[in-house]
């Protein structure tokens, strides 16, 4: 029987209420059981945690792993093996790939893909709409069967509230959210980054918070109506958080996830200034900085520190990538002509940790939006946990430790990060999927 | 003319001592002529970045470069061996030739790329086009492109220098320079006028190049148009932030109110594409409710200069009594372009391409003890 | 030649005046568009070029320091834009020596000898308030 301990870390286990440093004890890639002391079986392997977080492995419901269709931007393999080294045991492969996955048979081979290739357990999640082109229902029923976790036309919105009202209606049967990247497209049209005084200086049209905020509320009425679970996708706008809050209080089945980005970055991004307040100085030739051009587009400081509240509060229900990996030569063109996406497997803990450091979000908060969090939202007791039994999927994290972001030694193959060059501190040291290490530094 | 006689030199003299270490007398002493432009400039982008000393520079260049321009012969060797590359992805005639009669006057080698949408179409990419230039060794790039950014794009991957003759709807820096100067021109002083700019603000990459000229130069701006077409975040509250640069312009959606004592009537070009995106409902009741007419005019202080940076249309945003009328500058406008052109180039900091290169004069520290008073 | 070649051909013109009864004209010329000494970058502020007729007249250009020889070559490019004078004579206050072309002044004010790392200004009333020949060494390393 192969045995893992894990000795001497802090373990941090939201699901479970534990916060204190012990030792880990894995069997047969399943969690034995945590103690004060144990002594692990001869010949077992030892990792020494001392100075060291010991999280469940994190679980990541919004991520773009481009195969089928997409593969010279990202493969099962190289997304997979990033999000180890992002510390994620779990990832959701959304539907919009070439054909899309509104079919078992693709499906299915997102699947045996995930079983040959992948780093780390893949779930799918399936399209609302056949092609996701929002005319007409997708098989839910032989998705869910597939294995499908939820539905979703990421990508797109599912712009009309007739095909969105009978989608929660339908899936509810299932008991299966919907996930909507809520946006409503006539107030979109063809803007590349939020609308305010940054999009203003630099010529770029705009997309308001109200294209989020107007399906964000739309979607809430028609959940409160029919019932079925509605999903926020990387929620990113102050209103529309607001908006949750009150359909929450309403006991609507509204939950929403944020991003690691839309929770550190803001529009001035897009300068190239990276935030030094000089949102009024002059421009320089580093602005118009592709990497930062992301769907729903980073917001201004408001909205920024409405994320973080909502996020400490509850209101947010966890965080998910919106892992968007490019191939280079879509971000090397004019801001207008670029793609929508950044590359976030790799530096999500850097930016969550970030907030921790400020004092902005507590430690355990962040693992739990991380873990338990998004577990419970899949209904599923045997990840994002440390119980015993529980699959032995581990993140082991050092808090302080400071690097630099090097975009280009990135394992996804998107490079696509507006973090290039950063210094973060807090990174992944270990990552382990049913007791197997898929990532160690 | 006399034959030049030899004359007894006059012996200079000073009240002041030989030999007592004194101060030097002239703590303001003119040095070599200042830099035109800051030291180093390698782009021309934006007006955000252009202090009123510069631009107060740009216009004393220009004024020597109309001197040529107003010679029989008028071409000075000052660039010759440089290459200047025009990349126009947008058609215009009017401000390519300004720049290539810019370019030629001063004996550069001057390019033309006309990139239209179809070659862009067929694949060749920006990134690839610049890599291009790069190989060429152009020195200077003037480009005009549809999408905002794409001169920053160039200057990002280039080691040339970048001017930008209009991109997206983001800026056109040489259009408010000679915008200015033309103002500069009639009226002297800049700080005090007040500037009415009329027409789709949210659209215009020469209003806004302009608001930053104008602000920097201390002109009082009055901003009009129907509010959907001034970007949001002039109208929310939002420039009374600390250090907003346009704090202090007016925003106005009626025209006589713009209008009303003005010393100067900026006229922005309106398109068709407005009234199809929802802005607004007809160009005719556009040209009902902003157009610049003559009775409209009158509410001007008598005198005020009429501009528009071309091409008018006119009937919609300003009637042709006065675009052609005795107010209107349009035309100088467009004359005044070669010679901010002339002074831009003649100041940009070309690649080093000579091995050695001559230093460049490090400035002095006078050291009292070394002075020597002579004669 | 801007810029203080300029007050010295007026002095110069004024006291042709005054001894000899006759009004010379005084032009002046920029010689940023000739010079091929510039380093990029560090193009100074030009000034109006204003030339009275030269066609077939002894035109005198007048300097306050003679050095390289390079400005003076420039200035006889530009005159020659203008049109072919009879001849061309050079007055300068003074000559610090250290030609790099062949070019020689007619009339000097005052030879001054000086080595590479010194500087000579000519300071006059109507520019900088004093009238003064200021010897300085440079302190860049």
């Amino acid at each position: 029987m192969k045995s893992t301990l894990i000795k001497g870390g802090r373990i941090v286990d939201p699901s479970q209420r534990i916060d204190r440093v012990a030792d880990l004890l894995i069997e047969d890639g399943r969690v034995s059981g945590i103690d004060d002391r144990i002594s692990g079986p001869d010949g077992g392997d030892v990792i020494d945690a001392i100075g060291l977080i010991v999280s469940p492995g994190f679980v990541d419901l919004h991520c773009h792993l481009r195969e089928p269709g997409l593969e010279y931007k990202e493969t099962v393999a190289t997304g997979t093996k990033a999000a180890a080294k992002g510390g994620f045991t779990t990832v959701c492969a959304m539907p919009n790939t070439i054909p899309t996955m509104d079919s078992r048979a693709t499906v299915d081979y997102v699947l045996q893909k995930a079983r040959t290739e992948g780093a780390v357990r893949v779930l799918p999640i399936g399209c609302v709409t056949k092609g996701s082109l929002g005319k007409e229902l997708a098989e839910m029923g032989e998705l869910a069967e597939a294995g499908c976790i939820g539905f979703s036309d990421d990508g797109n919105p599912v712009a009309d509230p007739n095909i969105m009202r009978q989608a929660l209606s339908y899936s509810s049967a299932l008991g299966l959210p919907i996930i909507n990247h809520c946006e409503t497209p006539e107030l979109f049209r063809g803007g590349a980054m939020n609308e305010g005084w940054v999009s203003n200086r630099l010529g770029i049209k705009g997309v308001p918070n109200s294209a989020e905020e107007t399906m964000v509320s739309r979607d809430i009425s028609l959940a409160e109506m029919v019932g079925g679970r509605i999903h926020i996708a990387h929620i990113s706008a102050a209103g529309a958080v607001e908006a949750v809050r009150l359909a929450k209080e309403r006991d609507v089945l509204v939950t929403c996830e944020v991003t690691p980005h839309h929770l550190t970055l803001t529009d001035e991004a897009v300068m190239g200034n990276a935030g030094d307040g000089s949102v009024y100085g002059a421009l320089t030739s580093a602005a118009y900085d592709t990497t930062a051009k992301v769907n729903p587009p980073l917001r201004a400081t408001a909205d920024r520190q409405a994320m973080i509240s909502a996020l400490a509060d509850g209101v947010i229900d966890f965080v998910a990538t919106d892992h968007a990996p490019h191939s280079s030569v879509e971000k090397l063109t004019t801001f207008e002509e670029a793609a929508f996406g950044i590359s976030v497997l790799e530096t999500a803990l850097g930016s969550m940790m970030s907030l921790v450091h400020a004092g902005q979000l507590p430690l355990t908060t962040m693992i739990e939006k991380l873990t338990s969090a998004p577990a419970s939202f899949l209904g599923r007791t045997d990840i994002g946990t440390l119980k015993p039994g529980a699959n032995a999927d581990v993140t082991i994290i050092d808090p302080d430790a400071e690097w630099t972001v090097d975009a280009d030694a990135f394992l996804s193959r998107g490079k696509n990060s507006p973090l290039h060059g950063a210094t973060l501190k807090g990174a992944v040291v270990t990552t382990l999927v049913g007791g197997e290490t898929a990532y160690t530094v | 003319m006399t034959g030049a006689e030899r004359t007894e030199t006059r012996p200079m003299t000073n009240g002041q001592d030989l030999g007592a270490a004194s101060p030097p007398a002239a703590a303001a002493r003119i040095d070599a002529p200042k830099s035109g432009l800051a030291a180093g400039r390698r782009h021309v982008l934006d007006m955000d970045d252009f202090t009123r000393e510069e631009i107060l520079g740009v216009f004393q260049n220009a004024d020597a470069m109309t001197e040529v321009l107003n010679r029989d012969i008028k071409k000075v060797p000052t660039l010759r061996g440089k290459t200047v590359v025009t990349l126009f992805y947008e058609a215009s005639t009017r401000t390519r030739v300004s720049f290539e009669q810019a370019g030629k006057v001063l004996s550069a080698d001057v390019i033309n790329v006309s990139a239209d949408s179809s070659s862009a179409k067929k694949g060749e990419s920006l990134y690839n086009t610049a890599l291009t230039l790069q190989a060429m060794n152009a020195d200077i790039i003037v480009i005009r492109h549809g999408h905002s950014g794409a001169p920053h794009f160039l200057a990002r991957h280039l080691d040339a220098c970048v001017i930008n003759a209009g991109d997206g709807t983001h800026a056109h820096p040489t259009q408010a320079l000679l915008d200015l100067y033309t103002i500069r021109n009639h009226r002297g002083n800049i700080a005090g006028l007040k500037v009415a700019i009329i027409g789709d603000a949210l659209y215009s990459r020469v209003a806004r190049s302009n608001l930053w000229a104008l602000t920097t130069m201390g002109a009082e701006v009055v901003l009009c148009a129907p509010p959907t077409l001034i970007p949001l975040d002039f109208l929310d509250g939002s420039r009374s932030e600390d250090g907003h640069p346009f704090a202090s312009v007016q925003v106005e959606s009626n025209v006589e109110r713009a209008l009303e004592g003005a010393d100067v009537v900026m006229v922005l070009r309106l398109q068709l594409e407005r009234q199809h995106a929802g802005h607004l409902p007809t160009l005719r009741e556009y040209s009902r409710l902003y157009g610049i007419n003559e009775r409209r005019l009158a509410l001007a202080k008598p005198g005020a200069l009429v501009m528009h940076p071309g091409p008018m249309n006119e009937g919609v945003e300003i009637d042709p009594e006065v675009a052609h009328g005795a107010r209107s500058v349009i035309e100088e406008q467009v004359t005044n372009g070669v010679a901010i052109r002339m002074a831009l180039l003649y100041s940009m900091a070309t690649p080093a391409r000579r091995q050695s290169e001559r230093k460049r004069k490090s400035g002095r520290s006078v050291d009292p003890a070394q002075r020597k008073m002579l004669l | 030649m801007h810029t203080r070649g300029v007050p010295l051909a007026e002095r110069l013109a004024a006291s042709m005046n005054e001894i000899e009864g006759e009004t010379v004209p005084v032009g002046a010329v920029d010689i940023a568009f000739y010079r091929d000494d510039l380093a990029d970058g560090s193009r100074p502020l030009m000034q109006r070029t204003d030339l009275p007729d030269i066609e077939g007249r002894t035109v005198v250009l007048v300097d306050d320091v003679l050095y390289t020889g390079r400005s003076i070559r420039a200035a006889m490019d530009a005159l020659t834009d203008f049109g072919r004078p009879k001849q061309i004579q050079l007055a300068v206050l003074v000559d610090r020596g250290h030609r790099e072309l062949p070019i020689r002044a007619d009339y000097v004010g005052k030879n001054v000898p000086t080595s590479r790392d010194e500087e000579v200004d000519v300071n006059l009333i109507e520019i900088d308030g004093a009238d003064e020949v200021v010897l300085c060494r440079r302190e860049d390393a």
